[in-house]
């Protein structure tokens, strides 16, 4: 959905996942662009009605971007620089009792 | 300037803490340690100079014609602060001001997942403004973003909207965004206007103002330039995203003809209102403004709030852009030193007559904006009962409209506890104005008779283990050993 302007030189790139798919995007993005610049537009299903969303605002304040980052879920996509080897995973919908560690 | 990384590097107290590193907090927080005040500038954002200068100091996109002459202004306005011995503390979070026993602030902030309490004499709110909600049926799939999204991407990342982009809404912002996506190489199959012909009629009394300001000639070449290049359509009354999981079109009714536009991705733009969760929060009175029909922080001539002690300055106090939101910033934080004893009454007023002499320019001419680009009523309070206005919670205008009928709840906070709407993590910023639009339109009352949701401290979410975490104060232990 979105394309860089400029081509993403080696030095620049950073590797990380997504949802186990290995990818790459530039230094200095954003979570959240990182994502858009892969492609990828649908980084959470919601917690009422398990619809798709995307990141909206990429400034903060619609918490649409909400993604798990290195296990840790509920994190601001737009707000979180992205950083080499960083395991980005889709924000699923509800919790279900049995997802929950003991 | 001191960059400040870690939780631990933020000293226990500060003569000023200012919140939010855009034009006026920049100006702010430069202006108050050139007067010898102990500065603490924090910022969510990994980088300095807010939204409208966003990624000032660090954007991919070296063609300075994409994003035009005024964003590159915003260089100078971190020059200036890097001078200074401020500390500026970036990617930190400040989810709650509150009154110390001291007489001062206390700050609950956040920085690489850690939480911290530290201590204020005065605070600067410079959260600046936010997109206002553009609620219509779609706009939660994939695809659809805000204006400013896209922008964002711009500036910080170099990033250009791929497939077929339509750009819809009103206000000023919409024409400069597809000049600079355009200038970018984006395929903007259609522009859509949604500016109601009407406004011209009220907005003419302000037009001579208009005449003699900054912004003309600005805005004459934005607008004759996206309306030369772009495929330019006016007097949408209408618009609905349509795709199943994402975008696939944009239904627009003109004329009282509709028809469907393909495309890839669809921006939305309906001007710009005041960020107000935290001023909200920290107990700020706040009024309903009705030219720029918006809630907005009640403020004096120095930009002090209700609260003493805490200033509110820039858009978050009433959307006056980029150049008088740096000035308003210089006038706050002389007045904040004035409270600190630091200058003398007299010398603040002499400090700030020449930047009030400044403002006045700036602001001149904003009226005939705020008029003209008002947004029409079906796209405040969406007339689809099917439109989901709570993007969090999943709630839609006809459950609001039903519930204000049928049930009688008379404001949004009573509708919070039927509905669920603005307490999903959000807290109301996507959602508020809509529900307070809605629920006037069913009791006939006018938005500010409806008033707006009471918010509350932490206003950005905050781990439970930060909380757990955070050192016991004197009096917090005293209050439960015995």
């Amino acid at each position: 959905m979105f394309r860089p302007m400029h081509e993403l030189k080696a030095a620049d790139a950073l590797a990380f996942t997504f949802d186990g798919r290995a990818l790459t995007a530039r230094a200095g993005d954003t979570v959240a662009a990182a994502l858009l610049a892969n492609g990828v537009q649908a980084c959470r299903q919601t917690p009422v009605s398990g619809a798709d969303r995307g990141p909206y605002c990429m400034m903060g304040v619609c918490f649409e971007c909400l993604v798990v980052i290195d296990g840790v879920g509920n994190r601001q996509g737009c707000l979180v620089p992205l950083r080499e080897g960083m395991r980005i995973e889709t924000q699923a919908g509800r919790r279900q009792p049995d997802s929950v560690r003991a | 300037m001191n960059t400040l990384r870690e939780i631990g590097q933020l000293a226990e107290h500060y003569d000023i803490a200012i919140v939010g590193a855009g034009p006026a907090g920049l100006s702010a927080a430069a202006r108050a340690a050139e007067l010898g005040l102990s500065v603490l500038l924090a910022d969510e954002n990994p980088a300095p100079g807010g939204q409208i200068y966003r990624a000032i100091t660090t954007t991919p996109v070296a063609d300075r014609s994409v994003l035009g002459e005024d964003y590159w202004k915003g260089g100078a306005l971190v020059t200036r602060l890097e001078r200074t011995s401020a500390a500026y503390a970036p990617g930190c979070t400040v989810w709650s001001v509150a009154p110390d026993e001291a007489g001062g602030f206390e700050l609950g902030l956040s920085l690489g997942g850690q939480a911290r309490l530290v201590g204020a004499g005065q605070v600067i709110l410079a959260t600046g403004a936010q997109e206002r909600p553009f609620p219509i049926p779609g706009w939660t799939l994939p695809g659809v973003m805000t204006a400013g999204a896209a922008q964002i991407a711009l500036k910080s990342s170099g990033l250009v909207p791929s497939g077929r982009t339509v750009i819809a809404g009103c206000g000023p912002l919409l024409y400069l965004l597809a000049g600079q996506l355009a200038a970018a190489g984006a395929n903007i199959v259609a522009v859509l206007d949604t500016t109601p012909r009407r406004n011209w009629l009220s907005a003419l009394a302000s037009l001579p103002d208009f005449l003699r300001s900054p912004y003309l000639a600005k805005g004459l070449k934005l607008m004759a330039a996206a309306r030369r290049e772009l495929a330019f359509r006016t007097g949408v009354t209408a618009l609905a995203a349509e795709g199943s999981g994402k975008v696939t079109g944009v239904k627009v009714t003109r004329g009282g003809a509709t028809e469907t536009i393909p495309c890839d991705a669809l921006l939305l733009h309906q001007g710009v209102i005041p960020g107000i969760n935290l001023s909200n929060a920290a107990g700020c009175a706040q009024h309903f403004d009705t030219v720029q029909h918006c809630w907005t922080p009640t403020v004096d001539d120095w930009f002090a709030s209700s609260i003493p002690g805490i200033a509110i300055a820039g858009d978050g106090a009433g959307i006056g852009g980029a150049e008088s939101a740096a000035l308003r910033g210089e006038i706050a934080a002389l007045d904040a030193a004035r409270r600190l004893g630091r200058i003398s009454e007299a010398e603040r007023n002499e400090k700030a007559a020449p930047t009030r002499a400044e403002l006045a320019r700036s602001l001149r001419g904003r009226r005939f904006l705020d008029l003209l680009y008002r947004p029409a009523p079906q796209f405040l309070a969406p007339p689809a009962d099917e439109t989901i206005v709570c993007r969090c919670e999943e709630v839609t205008a006809g459950q609001i409209r039903d519930t204000a009928s049928r049930l009688g709840v008379t404001g949004p906070n009573q509708m919070k506890a039927f509905l669920r709407c603005g307490m999903g993590p959000c807290q109301g910023r996507l959602c508020g104005p809509t529900v307070v639009e809605l629920i006037a339109q069913v009791r006939g009352v006018s938005p500010a008779e409806t008033g707006y949701y009471r918010l509350r401290p932490p206003v950005k979410p905050v781990t439970l283990a930060e909380l757990a975490a955070l050192p016991p104060t004197e009096s917090a232990v005293k209050a439960v050993v015995r």
